[in-house]
């Protein structure tokens, strides 16, 4: 600007100077350019290791290796000396495993050498015997080939998740183990197949049977309380707030309060759930009732805004022929104003249920941090979400639970994707309708 | 009877009150009386009338019912037994007895009774609470039916119900903060007639553990909070110095550079991503960041703590990502497009028209979504919890083990300390101080953003 003005335009446009600049504004365009796409390829790529890397550690998870025995269902193995239900409940079905091994491999005489024997199949197995017995008392003098699942170590092994060719001291299993595991395979007896335990079963001590259902109904109790209770009153409160509330003081101070409170690290919730809940109302702890209700609190202002934001979003012009007709307010929010804010509100309810599935952190504070191998029934059952399973396994030292924890991140990931995906088809349909 | 089945039935007459307001407003309405309001609002009336009390009732009777059926047992309890043991040990343990699981040790003769009557006070007290819900159903129909004329403002009356009702519904996040503050402060008063507050804000050591046994060896245990407040400040540094750049970028590429095909898809999976569990993530930075920084440092000849700061930091950082992106998102594209356009009427190239115009303009707001995503940072738990360290280390290092308010909560909460203990205690004092801090962030964000909103608008 304080450069003298040029004679003639064109000799401007044409000058070495002029040129130099332009090309230089130029090559900062593409600089810049260049420097947003490289910041989305940075945060996709990051999240596309994020993703592989739980794929690659927890695909191992949905199969089972499963070995396969000629039990001789024997009274005096059992140690039982009548094949009465009471008596055989007695029995001692690990003996009755033990024997089986022996009877295939021949029992060997060093200690050692019988441990690693006896254990490799999972211990699991033993009640599976027994329940087998107890179900069908009638199998006691036959002999029967079973299937069952191998211990944690031979599975991992089987599978090919620890590789055979590591030094003995770091694989797991010994070269003796490895032996009888080949024997198995050459006979037909031993099988990886896909872990149908990992759905239908419970929580375990016991990597290779550990399973995600009971978390999954966990986390499906807890959800129904944070439904029934977070989306009444959120819905209310933000009718109250967007139609009726009037412009003062109390009304900016509930505003400003919601706005925060979304905020508010989901830990503190807890805090609150673990002081008033538990301690001052003496609600069991760790149930799927107070857990529900924590994350009520925790979700209620993404409901709140959320619903506001839809409510906002019908035209006024409905509202005005509403009343025109003679509604009363109260007639018109009910049936003009809601029915046609219900896809937003059902986008943003969706939403918060998946934030409230995917929470962990004030779960813990409420004690769920136990180890619950009982399937819940009730809201009074105490129960492991399946982001606290997650954890849980994640804690444990045994090789076998690595795998796990890595596939019920995927489990819980798809619940995920699942209702995001419809809250987001929700909104593409409303707003192509709009 | 359970107060879940009180409440069902409740339900149930109610709807059956509707029904019987409906019918009833039809049969008093005649040619000469017009009725003044629709016969639904009169079933709505009368629903509302016997709904309202029990279901008030009910949530009342279980909130108390616990501390009182507590209190109304202890204070049965012979001598013996109350000096026996602590307060809610007994009482835990002679819940457990009721309801038949395991307990530690023999059942005394004393305990059994307890125990019995115990259970038979929950008994009592579920028949009270849902006996009294069905009746107060029962007085409430008693009430409405007999007030319906066709004079009666059957819609007034439930529409002034409702709206009390849509208030007080408005009023729980006011409760919610209340309740917040109110629990974190009773707690940390009593942690703080323990430890002295001067200590707690200024000390230089923490190291929380204290003696369960008397006179156990190196237990003091010591509150001062100044190395996890840097510790939680250096985790959250390391991940704004990694969400902030790279989320601000994809924002400002998406809003001004991206195709909108590419936009309205890539959209919606950044906010899908926002979702993703922070367990993820924490289990992400525990088996594979934290791994491969430590070995990557020690193939550079450093020595780098598997717990670093530096892994959770980074996974922190990719995890605001998608939330700094969106905000800053809004931000961006809510900057009215006439100063845009006015901008490149003058001749600015588009990168121009970026950090001359738009992005002044966006300033505040785009200061506010970094202050939201910092306070996100200070409070987010389980990245934490499960890659960070559990000792406080009074460093600058982001190579070594630090540890965060957060995580501190979460050990001192459920570790086996008992209830009492300063250790316990401690993690409301620390609640309160994370809870104060990211108050300051979010209400100094909201009115930046505040401000900002009214000057375009």
């Amino acid at each position: 600007m304080t450069e003298s003005a040029p004679n003639s335009t064109g000799s401007v446009y044409l000058s070495k100077r002029f040129t130099r600049r332009l090309r230089r504004r130029r090559g900062r365009e593409h600089l810049l350019r260049a420097a947003g796409v490289g910041a989305v390829m940075i945060a996709i790529g990051m999240l596309a290791v994020l993703f592989t890397s739980i794929v690659l550690q927890g695909d191992s998870a949905f199969l089972q290796t499963r070995i396969a025995l000629e039990v001789d269902f024997d009274l005096e193995t059992l140690g039982v000396d009548s094949a009465e239900r009471e008596a055989l409940e007695d029995g001692s079905y690990r003996t009755l495993l033990h024997q089986a091994l022996y009877d295939r491999f021949g029992r060997p005489e060093a200690r050692a050498a019988r441990d690693q024997l006896t254990a490799m199949v999972s211990d699991e197995a033993v009640y599976r015997l027994r329940d087998r017995v107890l179900n069908d008392p009638n199998l006691i003098g036959q002999t029967q080939r079973i299937w069952m699942p191998a211990a944690s170590e031979v599975d991992l092994i089987a599978k090919g998740v620890v590789p055979r060719d590591l030094p003995e001291a770091d694989r797991l299993v010994s070269d003796r183990v490895l032996g009888w595991m080949g024997q198995l395979r050459e006979a037909g007896d031993l099988k990886t197949v896909f872990n149908t335990d990992f759905f239908i079963r419970t929580d375990s001590r016991e990597p290779e049977v550990a399973g995600i259902r009971g978390a999954i109904v966990g986390s499906a109790l807890m959800l129904l309380v944070t439904l029934v209770t977070a989306l009444p009153v959120g819905l209310a409160a933000a009718v109250y707030l967007e139609e009726f509330a009037p412009k003062n003081r109390w009304t900016e101070l509930i505003d400003v309060n919601i706005r925060n409170l979304a905020a508010v690290p989901s830990i503190l919730f807890g805090l609150l759930g673990l002081a008033v809940f538990v301690r001052l109302f003496g609600m069991p702890r760790s149930t799927p009732l107070v857990g529900g209700l924590v994350l009520a609190l925790l979700v209620l202002p993404t409901i709140i805004i959320a619903a506001r934001a839809a409510i906002q979003a019908v035209p006024p012009s409905l509202r005005e022929a509403a009343q025109e007709l003679g509604a009363s307010r109260m007639q018109t929010t009910f049936l003009t104003v809601l029915p046609n804010a219900l896809p937003g509100i059902l986008t943003g309810t969706i939403i918060s249920m998946a934030e409230a599935l995917g929470e962990t952190a004030p779960l813990l504070m409420i004690g769920m941090v136990a180890f619950i191998a009982e399937m819940p029934t009730d809201f009074n059952d105490p129960a492991a979400p399946l982001p606290v399973l997650v954890y849980l396994w994640s804690t444990s030292p045994e090789r076998g639970f690595f795998e796990k924890t890595a596939a019920a991140i995927l489990v819980l990931l798809a619940f995920l994707l699942v209702m995001n995906a419809l809250a987001v088809w929700l909104r593409m349909r409303t707003q192509k309708r709009g | 009877m359970s107060p879940q089945t009180a409440l069902l039935l409740a339900l149930l007459l109610a709807s059956l009150g509707f029904v019987a307001g409906y019918r009833r407003a039809w049969s008093v309405a005649g040619s000469r009386k017009p009725l003044h309001s629709l016969p639904r609002d009169h079933g709505l009336w009368v629903l509302l009338c016997m709904l309202l009390p029990a279901l008030a009732f009910t949530v009342l009777g279980l909130a108390v019912e616990g501390p009182l059926i507590d209190w109304l047992l202890y204070q049965g309890l012979p001598e013996s037994l109350r000096e026996s043991e602590e307060r809610s040990l007994l009482l835990s343990r002679l819940g457990n007895i009721a309801a038949g699981g395991q307990v530690f040790g023999d059942v005394s003769a004393a305990e059994q009774a307890a125990a019995d009557r115990l259970s038979a006070m929950h008994r009592w007290s579920d028949w009270l609470i849902g006996g009294g819900a069905i009746a107060l159903a029962f007085g409430g129909g008693l009430f409405a039916l007999p007030r319906i004329n066709h004079r009666f403002r059957a819609r007034n009356r439930s529409e002034r119900i409702i709206l009390a009702l849509l208030l007080l519904a408005s009023t729980i996040a006011i409760l919610t903060t209340a309740g917040v503050v109110f629990s974190l402060l009773s707690e940390a008063l009593r942690f703080f007639a323990a430890v002295n507050p001067l200590d707690f804000f200024f000390g230089l050591k923490w190291s929380p553990q204290t003696a369960i046994r008397a006179g156990q060896v190196g237990a003091e245990g010591a509150f001062g909070v100044v190395p996890v407040l840097l510790g939680t400040l250096l985790i959250a540094s390391i991940a704004l110095l990694v969400a902030v750049p790279i989320g601000l970028l994809s924002a400002i590429w998406m809003v001004e550079f991206a195709p909108s095909r590419i936009r309205s898809t890539a959209k919606p999976i950044i906010e899908v991503l926002a979702g993703v569990p922070t367990v993820v993530y924490g289990f992400f930075a525990a088996v594979t960041v934290g791994p491969a920084i430590s070995d990557l440092g020690q193939a550079l000849g450093l020595e780098v703590s598997s717990e670093s700061a530096l892994a959770a930091g980074s996974v922190m950082g990719i995890m605001i990502i998608p939330y700094m992106s969106s905000l800053a998102d809004d931000v961006i594209a809510s900057v009215p497009q006439r100063l845009r356009d006015g901008a490149m009427m003058l001749g600015a190239t588009q990168g121009e028209t970026l950090f001359r115009v738009v992005l002044p303009a966006a300033l505040p707001g785009l200061l506010s979504a970094v202050v939201l995503s910092a306070s996100r940072a200070l409070g987010e738990t389980m990245i934490v919890v499960m890659a960070a360290g559990l000792f406080a280390n009074l460093t600058l290092n982001p190579l070594e083990s630090v540890t965060t308010v957060t995580v501190q909560i979460t050990t001192a909460l459920t570790g086996d300390q008992p209830f009492d203990s300063p250790t316990t205690l401690s993690a409301f004092a620390l609640g309160l101080t994370l809870f104060f801090i990211t108050l300051a962030l979010n209400l100094f964000a909201l009115r930046v953003m505040e401000r900002w909103r009214e000057r375009y608008d």
